[in-house]
């Protein structure tokens, strides 16, 4: 087991490099300028070219793409990420101090997720076409189809400005307090963000545990005087969700991709937040730093779905 | 008191699966009784309603439908008992083994947890330990060579015959009364089939349970079976005694099974098989069923469906020319 670990983290970090090669150079092989991003047109005058090549320089955007690669590495190995162009903040701090609501944001919504996608899936797979079956058909395929945005927009027009339960933007009122109001801003995005990842979740489980349910050792359990409920929770969900880890893993960064839309409707001081703004300006230290913040998420996610699976499943030996 | 009644008396069931292409009779109409501690061999080819017809005694044909007839066992009709009434009798009075063991078991469980679950099933005061124990026990009832570390071993690391041991040792846990056997060496290699017939033979022996074994295997009713069920195209075709229904079948379609057979016992020069295969259940051929690849088959046949008829001492053939198969079957086999 230490060995597997130890192995896929290697082969991780070779992984993590190719990333981190690839998208440096494709952030700077997009069109236009960092530099004169910052700078509104009609702000441009006389001068300003040499302004513009000025802090070019500074920037060490001048240099051959290699060695500013090269620079970049050498830093980012001790841990240093550069600094945005946009405020000079290190990048690194800039993400950390938004990792955590993103983080939070994302579990709560993984949670909220599954508790909807497991017992929903479970009993439409028992009382497959039922009403029940077909009800839940519907309200999967409906968070599918409709973009989380426009729920969000939904949501915060009749929670926020017709009910006004909810607050319908930021992570905390000013001077807030504390859990209880850090609470009341998470539901919304966590709820319609769990949501949006329940729908497809609901048929995985659904068709899943309707392949064990024909099992033969299901049919042995019922053999031997099990009820049904307990053939099903002992036995063939048990089974089922075992293939549920990968999903659920191979679906985080999806979900990151949604919780990037759903901070921007609700003003959600995450990371996402950060990142759209570095796209449009053009950051390129936080929008790699960004990346890399989400390669090495989704290359943890991979190994932690392998381990889980050789833990819960006794058939798998990983050597 | 008890009724005289057999244990386990099937009665003109009939069980039928809705499919696209219409209704499938996959049993229609058979009736056959086990007594009790007596070892009833059914056969038949695939598709003969063989297992289906086992499998409804305990309420386990998933998609398909009692159409008739009844199930009753010591007197109560399985088939109309409610739910509960019947998983308490699932696993407990009646047990099952089935035909694959290597997918009979749950692959993430412990067998011995599965063990243990059968038990505590049908005796909630059972302790953890008691159980434990209980099942540990079993294991090596079976012949399970070091059932106690065993017991914490999951299905994947026992071979094909030492988890259709432990489905034996989890059948007769509750000391069933009945024992439903599902083709329990079809999946097995020859070598292991022997070992695991002499078991079954043993746990018979054990529990004085009735068995019925459901098989393909003329081999394995020989061996095992006091009587035998011949099943085709859902129907019972003849039964009676094993040594009777061997040495003097009435329906043309035993003959064929047993023409079919080698022997080490007599001279056979050449096997035959029966020519044609089993009739599409779904448009069963009207009159006699097997009087397609019948070589008797005559007009009545084509038209009238034979009903079971005595032809002997507890024997039964279901064929209108039962009577003349006697004076056919030796000039065949001469």
């Amino acid at each position: 087991m230490a060995a597997f670990v130890v192995r896929r983290i290697l082969v991780n970090i070779v992984v993590f490099m190719l990333i981190g090669i690839g998208v440096f150079l494709l952030v700077r092989a997009a069109p236009g300028d960092p530099v004169r991003m910052m700078i509104s047109p009609e702000d441009l005058q006389e001068g300003s070219e040499q302004f513009i090549q000025a802090r070019r320089a500074e920037l060490g955007l001048d240099d051959p793409i290699l060695v500013q690669y090269a620079r970049w590495l050498l830093d980012a190995i001790s841990g240093d990420l550069g600094s945005s162009f946009l405020n000079r903040e290190p990048v690194s701090g800039l993400l950390l101090e938004r990792l955590g609501p993103t983080v939070l944001l994302m579990s709560t919504a993984l949670g909220i997720s599954l508790l909807i996608a497991v017992p929903l899936g479970t009993i439409a797979a028992v009382r497959r076409n039922t009403g029940v079956d077909y009800a839940a058909a519907a309200l999967s395929l409906g968070v599918i189809s409709v973009p989380s945005f426009f729920l969000g927009i939904t949501a915060i027009y009749v929670f926020s400005l017709q009910l006004g339960w909810l607050p319908s933007s930021g992570m905390s009122t000013p001077d807030g307090g504390g859990g209880a109001d850090v609470l009341k801003h998470l539901i919304m995005p966590a709820a319609i963000l769990g949501l949006a990842a329940a729908g497809p979740l609901t048929r995985y489980v659904r068709g899943s545990l309707i392949d064990e349910l024909s099992a033969d050792y299901v049919r042995t359990a019922e053999a031997k005087g099990g009820s049904l409920a307990r053939v099903v929770s002992r036995h063939a969900l048990r089974n089922s969700l075992i293939p549920l880890i990968t999903i659920v893993m191979i679906n985080i960064p999806q979900m990151l991709a949604g919780a990037v839309v759903l901070e921007q409707v609700f003003a959600w001081p995450g990371m996402g937040q950060l990142a759209v703004r570095a796209v449009n300006t053009q950051d390129y230290p936080v929008i790699v730093g960004f990346a890399l913040y989400v390669a090495a998420l989704v290359l943890v996610c991979n190994l932690v779905a392998d381990i889980a699976y050789a833990v819960v499943d006794p058939r798998v030996k990983v050597t | 008191m008890e009724s005289t009644e057999p244990l386990l008396v099937i009665d003109d069931l009939a069980v039928e699966f809705r499919t696209d292409e219409g209704v499938v009779k996959a049993v229609d109409g058979a009736s056959f009784s086990v007594g009790r501690g007596e070892i009833v061999g059914v056969v038949g080819e695939s598709g003969s309603g063989k297992s289906v017809t086992a499998m409804s005694i305990l309420g386990l044909v998933k998609s398909g439908r009692r159409a008739g007839g009844t199930i009753r066992f010591r007197g109560r009709d399985l088939a109309t008992l409610p739910a509960k009434e019947l998983r308490a009798i699932r696993g407990a009075e009646i047990a099952m083994i089935f035909q694959d063991p290597m997918t009979a078991l749950n692959p993430v469980v412990t067998v011995g947890r599965q063990i243990v679950e059968a038990l505590k099933l049908h005796d909630k005061k059972l302790s953890k330990a008691a159980a434990r124990d209980r099942a540990i026990e079993l294991l090596a009832l079976v012949g399970m060579p070091d059932a106690a570390a065993r017991f914490k071993q999951y299905p994947h690391e026992f071979s094909g015959g030492m988890r259709q041991r432990a489905m034996i040792a989890m059948a007769i846990a509750n000391g069933p009364s009945l024992l439903i056997a599902d083709e329990p060496t079809t999946a097995l290699d020859v070598t292991i089939q022997a070992q695991v017939l002499d078991l079954l033979k043993v746990a018979q022996q054990e529990t004085q349970a009735a068995t019925l074994l459901i098989t393909h295997d003329l081999g394995v009713v020989a061996e095992l079976a006091d009587r035998v069920v011949v099943m085709y195209a859902g129907r019972v075709v003849e039964q009676g005694d094993v040594t009777t229904v061997f040495t003097e079948p009435r329906h043309p379609y035993t003959v064929g099974l047993l023409e079919s057979l080698p022997r080490l016992d007599r001279d056979v020069d050449e096997l035959h098989p029966i020519p044609g295969s089993p009739p599409s259940l779904l448009a069963p051929p009207p009159g006699c069923p097997f009087h397609p690849r019948c070589p008797l088959a005559r007009d009545r046949c084509r038209t009238e469906r034979p009903q079971p008829r005595v032809v002997g001492a507890g024997h039964q053939s279901a064929c209108h020319f039962a009577a003349e198969l006697a004076a056919v079957h030796t000039e065949v086999t001469r």
